[in-house]
């Protein structure tokens, strides 16, 4: 039996009685244990526990369609949300064999909705990188060329969609770490709002950046997605108490006088030519199919990578600071002290890229340098979450790239860390200002590699943002 | 502005961070890169801007919530303690502080 792509066809499927949830979780474990060899998605396959919950779930399934909306659904979740006695390393040998006492907020929504956890997804270490080649566990590989990355850090939960393993997956994104990837396995990927989605139970790497999203072969199911792990938590006051409305009866179609604003600064140098041709089209379609198209201004844009890479990695040297070896995780052998203790347990569980974020973030808030740098950033900030406010004065949604580029070859950079940075300054902004954005597939290279064109919306406007997604993807299908 | 290796080993120690000799190695010219292209911000005047607060993330719709100041039942000693690499009677143990 082939896996269906979608929740719709799949709940298909069980109405009909053609397939069970014990059948579609067996195959779709086959079909993980299969590829893993060569993927290297998963870090963990919960074969035990996911077969347990399907079963449960055999008899009643009929009914559990009409109520729940992931009723008999297999999901993978990226392996920096915790999972109740299910390992969840982070992709770090520090947290190499991690088992969390309680399960994230987000996966116990899509639990509560139904949805059968079959595998926990490989993911740079500490969700820092943006390629996924930085997991202690090994690089993952992009289904559509395994010579290519899948994009990071949510690398594996991308792969697990864009390899038909499941219909959807969560990632977190914190500067584009679900967005990129997406976009560079020819998925859909969705950052919520900041506050949008609780971050409880979400192992934090910057905690005013970080936010937990789908990933989804339509713009359907990421709604879908969107819908059950949306909503206020009591264990994150970050969490936001604002409305959350219908996404799915969002999802018409008509963008007739919708203003999408397209920002000249995010298509200026350093864009690749075919990235541009595609989601250039793109925007053309999204007129075709009623929009109105108005020039709008991000003037900081070429500011956005510096601001982020001091704001993300001084709370990661914050937040960082609670692998000690003491509480939890990796500890060294005979320390001498409790100094000796605290670095040598950091230095064998902490792999390069996250030392070199941790040291970055120590400098820019150390004695001498924090008004310079910290302090400094956080001032551009303001000016970057003003120059979206001004923006969306002018229109509803605004189009750019995903990324610069389509996927790059496994290697290509990661021995120049500043050159992979560089490839996040269209997905960092949005964070930094607390807006969502969503990557849909809008063509692909001359190579084959997928192009993705990014929207982003104004705060908690998610409805309007995914139906001019729909939208697109409609057009785009024709 | 350029990292020293010296530097390098000073913001090791604050962050308690042992490196590999690898990493003393290829961290400083890194470092500089990264530092370097950072220093672009200083062309902006900022002078008449506030940094920014997180509450003004999103609108009046998403104000930060808090809860009541109750007592509840929290995870408990076991649990606490299951994950813990060495512990002993209740406590985490950790290499003796005070001689």
């Amino acid at each position: 039996m082939s896996t269906p792509l979608t929740i719709e066809e799949i709940h298909k499927l069980y109405a009909a009685g053609e397939a069970t949830p014990s059948e579609i979780v067996r195959t779709t474990l086959e079909k993980i244990e299969a590829d893993n060899e060569r993927l290297n998605a998963y870090l963990t396959i919960s074969k035990e526990s996911a077969s347990i919950a399907a079963a449960a779930m055999d008899n009643e399934i009929q009914s559990a369609i009409q109520t729940k909306p992931l009723a008999g659904i297999p999901v993978v979740v990226k392996d920096n949300m915790c999972t109740a006695g299910i390992r969840t390393t982070c992709g770090s040998r520090i947290l190499g064999n991690y088992v969390p006492p309680y399960t994230a907020t987000a996966v116990q929504k899509l639990q509560a909705a139904g949805a059968i956890l079959v595998a926990k997804a490989n993911l740079d270490e500490f969700a820092m990188g943006s390629s996924t080649e930085n997991s202690a566990f090994g690089t993952v590989r992009n289904p559509v060329n395994t010579d290519y990355v899948p994009g990071g850090s949510s690398g594996g939960s991308a792969v697990a969609v864009a390899a038909g393993h499941v219909p959807v997956s969560l990632g977190s994104d914190t500067g584009g770490s679900i967005r990129q990837p997406a976009s560079f396995c020819g998925i859909v990927g969705l950052k919520p709002t900041y506050g949008r989605v609780s971050r409880y139970g979400l192992v934090a790497y910057a905690s005013s950046l970080d936010q937990i999203g789908p990933f989804a072969t339509s713009v359907k199911d990421a709604a879908r997605m969107l819908q059950v792990i949306s909503g206020h938590d009591r264990h994150d006051s970050t969490s936001s108490n604002a409305q959350v409305p219908n996404f799915l009866s969002a999802l018409t179609g008509n963008i007739k006088g919708l203003r999408v604003g397209v920002p000249p600064e995010c298509f200026g140098e350093g864009l690749d030519a075919e990235v541009r041709t595609k989601v250039e089209a793109a925007i053309a379609k999204l007129k075709e199919r009623g929009a109105e198209i108005v020039e709008v201004h991000l003037p900081h844009t070429k500011y956005v990578v510096a601001v982020y890479y001091l704001i993300a990695t001084a709370e990661a040297s914050s937040n960082l600071a609670r692998f000690d070896g003491v509480r939890y995780g990796h500890r060294t052998e005979d320390p001498r002290s409790l100094s000796d203790l605290y670095r040598r347990t950091r230095d064998e569980g902490f792999g390069a890229e996250v030392k070199r974020r941790i040291m970055l973030g120590t400098f820019a808030l150390s004695s001498g340098y924090y008004d310079a740098y910290y302090e400094k950033a956080q001032r551009v900030r303001a000016m970057l979450a003003n120059d979206f406010a001004e923006a969306f004065k002018k229109c509803d949604v605004i189009a750019t790239p995903t990324a610069p580029t389509p996927a790059f070859k496994i290697g290509e950079k990661s021995d120049d860390p500043l050159a992979m940075y560089l490839g996040d300054i269209y997905t960092v902004t949005m964070n930094l200002a607390g807006v969502p954005a969503v990557s849909v597939p809008c063509g692909a290279s001359s190579a084959g590699l997928p192009i993705g064109i990014q929207l982003i919306g104004n705060h908690f406007d998610e409805a309007r943002l995914l139906n001019a997604a729909y939208a697109f993807e409609q057009e785009n299908s024709i | 502005m350029p990292i020293t290796r010296t530097e390098v080993e000073k913001i090791a120690k604050l962050a308690n961070l042992e490196l590999t000799d690898a990493e003393k190695e290829s961290f400083p010219a890194q470092l500089s890169a990264i530092v370097e292209y950072i220093d672009q911000l200083s062309e902006l005047d900022t002078a008449n801007v506030a940094p920014w607060q997180p509450r003004s993330v999103g609108n009046a719709a998403s104000s930060f919530a808090s809860r009541d100041d109750v007592v509840e039942a929290s995870l408990g000693q076991e649990t606490a303690l299951a994950e813990a690499p060495n512990a002993d009677e209740g406590h985490f143990t950790v290499p003796r502080v005070i001689g």
